[in-house]
């Protein structure tokens, strides 16, 4: 398999934290990557970092950022720009603010497509519809003449990732797609990511902080803590034999039907996540971690635990099952 | 949406027939008119003859009536200086203070809008600094004074413009300029703080998701948001700027409304003044309205509530 | 935490420049008879328009040159101080009085009493202030009492709109709430709630409201309709000077750059009480 996008030892400082610190994550062609972690781990600016579209005041570093083939770290906003929204494009967790209020659906979609390929007003309407109702959005013609406000989230969300597919991208950078809306619209939504993402072989880099979310459609997950991927493995692999201790942590905070019992209180993982200043040293996680020990404050070895499957920590891999023993 | 506009109709009229009142109050309670119509050399004779021709002997609430009874009709009697129909005079003088009005708000926003733009977009840079003491300073500008300096520099030493009067066309130039300075401080400072609420919105970052050009993003997306607010400011600034017309006018001589009531009030004569502070109330009263119209014009959510 | 505050207020260069304007206008206003080199209202034929002391033909008798009567103008300027001063101050007070009474009124008891107030703010907005103003004065023969009070009662619009809107804020939030359903009257909530909370953002207003106070009276006096001569108010030294100004354009510049610092360095102080009050709400 070919890696789509592929970044090596990314490095963000914003101000004076250091948001992500050493992040490598691959994204293959026709696969989504889930990117899970608590509010505050560096997910998001990871994803954002990737697309240029990092805050003012936030430096980069990173020692490969490759798209498709092609190096784009060294890419300037010009470069930039022109890869957003027609070969990468990304949708965000609010769909209610995400659109600008003073334009309709279709100007604010065709928009993409006449930047980009120039495309006649007329064919890129024609594009927009096609994709509207391709999203599941019945009367696509009624709703290119309608404003955001008459939408509903899910509607909303819907047009954010049809407007995304303008330009039939190689890469969807999803950046929370589902948090801000009802429960039964969050399904409605993965499921079509899923669909898309067959159809079209999409790469997706999903970002979440639910594991549900995760176990229905990630063929990749890594989990991400004070701005370091701690852990890396296909998904089931990850489910079946989670190494981190902040993984398995986050797993038991999780009911699973049938595993968990019903006067079985959920896990918790006791503390936040921490502010990282840039120079710190050793596993950010390990004021919360019971398995804490000296080594911890050291450097922390790179280990792979099986084909794939790479875990950032001190302990060996199968230190669960020889503790069980 | 019909429903607040006629609510906001209502209020409009009501406000309106509230400064009519006002105006004829202010010329009863403030002093006896005869007197002030007979001017200082009068005998009381003369006063009393006045009094009559002009019926200010009549119980005032009969004066009143009379006098509200005409003001909506448009007729604002007879001037007792220029000896002419108050309208008269005022539909002659009014295109030239329009003219300054509308020179002085265009001058206004072709400085604002970019000066706020700019200082949005370097939010907290020197740039952005700069931008605040200019406003601060065009508000600190008495604008009697910066029309006298602006006639000694352009129109005497430099003598690029003519020095006063509206004859020529370039003679608004520097009563236009004059204006836009009482203008120029809100109109920067709204365009500024509403350019860095737009900018910092997510649909900006969708904007940059989607690779648009920096140019499209900040007028298209940015400012067509921010634009919302300061159209209707500017509405009512140019409602404020016409007020504000009398001394300009006065200082320039622009034959305008301001300058006439200027005239009308060193003349005692007050059916004149009276009926330019209505005209230009009724004119602000429009103009807010209309700001209240170009905000639902402007912005989509209004609209189809 | 006062200390804190002082302490950032002074760091802030708007605020020191500000300040030091406005403090010295206090003093100059306040110290002037025995100040003034000259009796402001003494005239010398003989020495008319002299040239300010530091300019090509200047007297060193006279810093800033005599004015067409031959007065001194450095001291016609210190005593246009305190008329600036001083209107700009009484009527803040007016201004503020009416402003602030309504603006609470509405904004405490809302329905109709809010509903008037509005209406009141609307009208008042629509009425010409400066038109309306020259109007009563050439009605009533303009005084110095005549232009306070008449300034008084045209400008209250932007202390009652502040007032209002931030007392509405206050009454809902929710420690005022408790304070009610703990059994609170309506004067201990006014008094220990509202009006400690709103002072602020009105000293804001009421530096806003002195600038543009100053700038109107010297308008007013410019068109002649304001402070009444001999008085040297700095809108009348410019509108008696004004046919000079061709030949010695001093006699209009150093009062206008006079009134135009004055009012800068209120501006100056009112920006650096928001900017103070900008970071002290946001905690």
């Amino acid at each position: 398999m070919t890696a789509l996008l592929e970044v090596r030892d990314l490095r963000v400082t914003i101000g004076s934290t250091a948001a992500v610190r050493g992040t490598s994550i691959t994204v293959n062609k026709g696969e989504t990557h889930c990117l899970v972690g608590e509010s505050g781990c560096g997910k998001s600016i990871s994803a954002l970092s990737v697309m240029g579209l990092l805050p003012r005041g936030s430096k980069r570093e990173t020692t490969t950022l490759r798209f498709a083939g092609e190096e784009i770290g060294s890419f300037g906003e010009k470069q930039m720009e022109r890869l957003r929204g027609d070969r990468m494009a990304m949708i965000f967790q609010e769909p209610m603010t995400s659109l600008n209020p003073a334009y309709t659906v279709g100007s604010q979609m065709t928009e993409v497509l006449r930047r980009h390929r120039g495309t006649p007003r007329a064919q890129a309407v024609d594009r927009a519809a096609e994709l509207l109702a391709r999203v599941g959005i019945t009367a696509p013609g009624l709703r290119l003449g309608q404003y955001p406000h008459q939408l509903s989230g899910g509607l909303r969300q819907r047009v954010m990732i049809a407007m995304a597919l303008m330009c039939d991208p190689e890469l969807l950078i999803a950046d929370e797609p589902t948090t801000a809306l009802d429960v039964t619209v969050q399904a409605q939504i993965l499921r079509l990511l899923a669909t898309l993402q067959k159809e079209l072989g999409l790469g997706i880099l999903l970002i979440t902080h639910d594991l549900g979310v995760v176990a229905r459609i990630a063929d990749r997950v890594s989990v991400m803590y004070a701005g370091e991927v701690v852990e890396s493995a296909p998904t089931a692999a990850l489910f079946a034999a989670p190494e981190h201790p902040y993984t398995r942590g986050l797993l038991t905070c999780v009911p699973v039907p049938g595993k968990v019992r019903r006067d079985e209180p959920l896990g918790s993982i006791p503390g936040v996540v921490p502010r990282v200043s840039p120079g710190f040293t050793g596993c950010g996680f390990r004021d919360r971690c019971s398995q804490a020990h000296a080594a911890c404050s050291g450097t922390i070895p790179r280990q792979t635990v099986s084909d794939g499957h790479e875990l950032l920590c001190t302990l060996a891999p199968g230190w669960v099952a020889r503790e069980a023993a | 949406m019909l429903r607040f506009f006629l609510r906001r109709f209502a209020v409009a009229v009501a406000v309106a027939l509230t400064v009519l009142t006002l105006a004829f109050l202010l010329t009863r309670v403030s002093g006896d008119l005869a007197i002030s119509i007979a001017g200082p050399n009068a005998t009381a004779e003369d006063v009393e003859a006045i009094r009559i021709a002009y019926g200010l002997n009549r119980p005032l609430w009969v004066q009143y009536f009379d006098w509200l009874g005409r003001a909506v009709q448009g007729d604002f009697g007879e001037s007792y200086f220029f000896r002419d129909r108050v309208s008269n005079l005022i539909a002659t003088r009014m295109p030239v203070t329009l003219t300054l009005g509308f020179v002085g708000l265009a001058v206004a926003l072709v400085v604002s809008l970019p000066l706020g733009i700019l200082a949005a977009v370097r939010e907290g840079s020197w740039v952005d600094r700069l931008v605040g003491l200019v406003a601060m300073i065009g508000q600190a500008m008495p604008s009697f004074w910066l029309g006298l300096v602006l006639m000694i520099v352009f129109g005497l030493q430099l003598a690029w413009l003519p020095i006063s009067g509206n004859d020529e066309w370039q003679g608004y130039i520097m009563p236009g300029v004059v204006l836009a300075f009482s203008a120029i401080p809100s109109l920067t400072r709204l365009t500024r703080s509403g350019m860095i609420e737009a900018l910092a919105s997510d649909y900006i970052r969708t904007a940059r998701a989607k690779g648009l050009t920096r140019l499209s993003i900040l007028v298209k997306h940015g400012f067509r948001n921010a634009a919302i607010p300061v159209v209707s400011i500017a509405a009512v600034q140019l409602g404020f700027m016409l007020g504000g017309s009398v001394v300009i006018e006065t200082i320039f001589a622009l034959h305008g409304v301001g300058y006439l009531a200027w005239e009308s009030i060193s003349k005692n004569d007050f059916p004149v003044v009276q009926a330019v502070v209505l005209v230009l109330a009724i004119i602000y009263i429009g103009l807010t309205l209309l700001a209240d119209l170009l905000n639902a014009v402007l912005d989509p959510r209004l609209r189809t509530a | 935490m006062p200390t804190t505050r002082g302490a950032k207020l002074l760091r802030n260069p708007g605020f020191v420049i500000g300040a030091t304007i406005v403090g010295l206008a206090a003093i100059i206003a306040i110290l002037a008879p025995w100040i003034v080199p000259y009796d402001p209202f003494v005239i010398d034929l003989d020495r008319r328009l002299v040239p300010p002391s530091f300019m090509e033909g200047g007297d060193p008798r006279n810093f800033l040159g005599t004015d067409q009567l031959g007065r001194d103008y450095f001291s016609r300027l210190i005593y246009g101080t305190r008329i600036s001063m001083v209107i700009g101050v009484l009527t803040v007070i007016t201004s503020g009085l009416i402003g602030i009474t309504m603006g609470v009124l509405g904004g405490f008891y809302g329905g109709k009493i809010d509903d008037a107030v509005v209406f009141a703010i609307t009208t008042r907005l629509s009425i010409p202030a400066v038109l309306v103003a020259l109007a009563v004065a050439a009605l009533r023969g303009s005084s110095f009492l005549l232009v306070v009070l008449v300034l008084g009662f045209l400008l209250w619009d932007r202390f009652a709109v502040v007032a209002r809107s931030t007392t509405m804020q206050i009454r809902n939030l929710d420690y005022v709430s408790a304070a009610w359903c703990a059994g609170a009257s309506q004067w201990w909530v006014l008094s220990r709630e509202v009006l400690p909370n709103i002072a602020t953002h009105l000293a804001v207003v009421a530096t806003l409201e002195m600038a543009l106070a100053i700038l109107l009276e010297a308008a007013l006096s410019f068109l002649g309709l304001g402070v009444p001569p001999p008085l040297p108010s700095w809108g009348l030294m410019i509108s008696e000077a004004k046919e000079y100004m061709f030949f010695s354009p001093w006699v209009i510049m150093i009062p206008g750059a006079a009134l135009f610092i004055l009012v800068l360095g209120v501006n100056f102080l009112g920006d650096a009480l928001r900017d103070m009050m900008g970071t002290d709400l946001s905690r």
